[in-house]
């Protein structure tokens, strides 16, 4: 079964129980405007930064997912990158290793190119630090351009989104993820820590 | 050892490896993990900086008992991919020599810190003694134990296998040759039967093959042309001479005749058999120079698919080891 499968058994688990205990679910936005609005204000980014034949990484899985749209919808030369960033987590020690890594592939020398990172929520900001970790491990990008999908509270690092299509305030205990990869859907979850 | 004490050894309480002794007591489901695993970390070996972060501040010892080029090496640039650091303890010229039991050596070596011990011993079960009596806080990797098992040897041909054919189901796997005194022979026959291939054959003369050689699960073949009939791999093992004590063999000639593997004999195969052999090769003694470099032989990968395959081992054993003792701190 794939992972997103999983984690949509998971999802329906969980929403449940939050309405048999009442909880009010924010309404969340649907993921078809965002990504519009995404792709004219990168274009518009990408211009005044003069940034010329960019390369697009996505972060598995979520990231992956919208950064397939995106990269259609800017038409780009260069295949789309994945990474996986369980290898450069910082929670190895607590955590242990993630089951079902999958391989980082990035058919692309990204030395002196210009990146555009996309990944789907971003909340502490850890994700996207082990992100550029691995990036760098790869080659010497002439820049990073950040976009995300989602931005919410919480963050622990000093890492800002370029372009995001949504901000969105959250409740300790709640999480926000991307269902999909089709049709894509942003879902709330509860968590216990 | 049974097959249950096997998998109490190796596994937390979550049922996660935190030992990699042996391939016996491990479930398909696991296997199939640790391969997973190195998949991914073959890419590692394509980034300009070869490394993750995953074991750093992690102090790795390779506990070298007997000489090992290609073993030792391997693991020792798993251990520093993964940014561990890597202590080889040249046994010989260490302390054992000088009247210090194993068992101190290696309490001397906990005391320092380290986070995991890789073992290669000529004695059958020297690895689970140490796992089991004393360092059990510590992740053991068994690099090789006497005739026992050698199992990540045993995981990174499963893993060439995988890659060359995409599945085990349906194979047919031939190992030929010296069976008696392998270690990775063992391993492998268990590794395959538990990956589910369709048939585990042995080539040999009776004199090379252990006792009761079926109860591992295998079919036996004394010829070449019977053996390798319709082999989709065909696994070449060494002709351990030095662990020979008595005359097994009329020559090397003959056995070169009759189990050797040549362009003609290698015909009786499927025309797409893929050719293994663990190393070191004795061309002209078990296999003919001009298939150990043919397009049908995968040996050079195979040592560089076995980087990524103990890279999984070491760090899924670390990441095992490490749950359990969070486990341990949480219920006292």
């Amino acid at each position: 079964m794939p992972l997103w499968s999983l984690l949509k058994v998971g999802l329906l688990h969980s929403r449940q129980l939050g309405r048999s205990k009442g909880n009010k679910m924010q309404e969340l936005p649907d993921v078809s405007p965002l990504m519009d609005k995404m792709t004219e204000d990168l274009k518009q980014l990408l211009v005044s930064r003069a940034v010329q034949n960019p390369v697009m990484v996505g972060i598995h899985t979520g990231g992956a997912w919208v950064a397939e749209r995106l990269h259609e919808s800017l038409g780009l030369a260069e295949p789309l990158g994945t990474l996986d960033i369980a290898f450069y987590r910082d929670d190895y020690d607590q955590r242990g290793l993630q089951p079902q890594v999958r391989p980082s592939s990035l058919p692309f020398s990204i030395d002196g190119r210009h990146v555009i990172l996309v990944d789907d929520v971003i909340m502490s900001g850890r994700t996207i630090r082990a992100a550029f970790n691995e990036l760098f491990d790869y080659g010497r990008p002439a820049s990073i351009t950040l976009v995300t999908l989602l931005s919410v509270n919480g963050r622990e690092l000093p890492i800002q989104p370029d372009v995001c299509g949504h901000e969105l305030i959250i409740q300790a205990g709640e999480r926000v993820k991307l269902a999909g990869p089709q049709p894509l859907a942003l879902k709330q979850v509860k968590v216990n820590s | 050892m049974s097959t249950i004490a096997d998998q109490q050894l190796q596994l937390n309480s979550k049922g996660q490896l935190r030992h990699f002794l042996n391939i016996s007591g491990l479930e398909r489901a696991l296997l199939t993990e640790i391969l997973d695993t190195a998949d991914s970390f073959v890419s590692v070996g394509e980034q300009a900086v070869k490394k993750v972060p995953l074991l750093r501040g992690k102090v790795v010892a390779n506990l070298f008992f007997e000489a090992s080029t290609r073993t030792r090496t391997t693991f020792e640039l798993a251990a520093k991919r993964l940014s561990a650091d890597v202590l080889n303890i040249n046994i010989s010229t260490s302390a054992t020599s000088k009247g210090e039991s194993l068992k101190d050596m290696l309490q001397n070596l906990e005391a320092m810190a380290c986070d995991m011990f890789v073992v290669r011993h000529a004695q059958s079960g020297a690895p689970h003694f140490i796992a089991e009596h004393v360092c059990p806080s510590i992740a053991i990797i068994n690099a090789g134990d006497g005739r026992h098992a050698h199992p990540t040897q045993a995981m990174l041909d499963m893993y060439t296998i995988r890659r060359h054919k995409g599945q085990f189901e349906g194979l047919n796997v031939a190992i030929v040759g010296d069976v008696l005194h392998s270690r990775v022979a063992r391993s492998e026959i268990k590794a395959l039967n538990t990956l589910g291939v369709n048939e585990v054959r042995v080539v040999a003369p009776k004199t090379l093959l252990p006792i009761d050689v079926e109860s591992l699960g295998v079919k036996v073949f004394h010829t070449m042309r019977e053996g390798l009939a319709g082999a989709d791999v065909v696994i070449m093992l060494r002709l351990q001479r030095e662990r020979m004590q008595t005359a097994l063999l009329p020559s090397e000639h003959e056995f070169y005749q009759r189990y050797g593997l040549s362009r003609e004999s290698l015909r009786y195969a499927e025309p797409d058999a893929l050719v293994m052999h663990p190393g070191p090769i004795n061309r002209g003694v078990e296999i003919e120079s001009e298939v150990a470099d043919g397009a049908q032989s995968v040996i050079l990968k195979q040592v560089n698919y076995g980087i990524a395959v103990r890279m999984a081992v070491l760090s899924m054993a670390m990441s095992g080891q490490m749950a359990e003792k969070n486990t341990l701190q949480v219920n006292r």
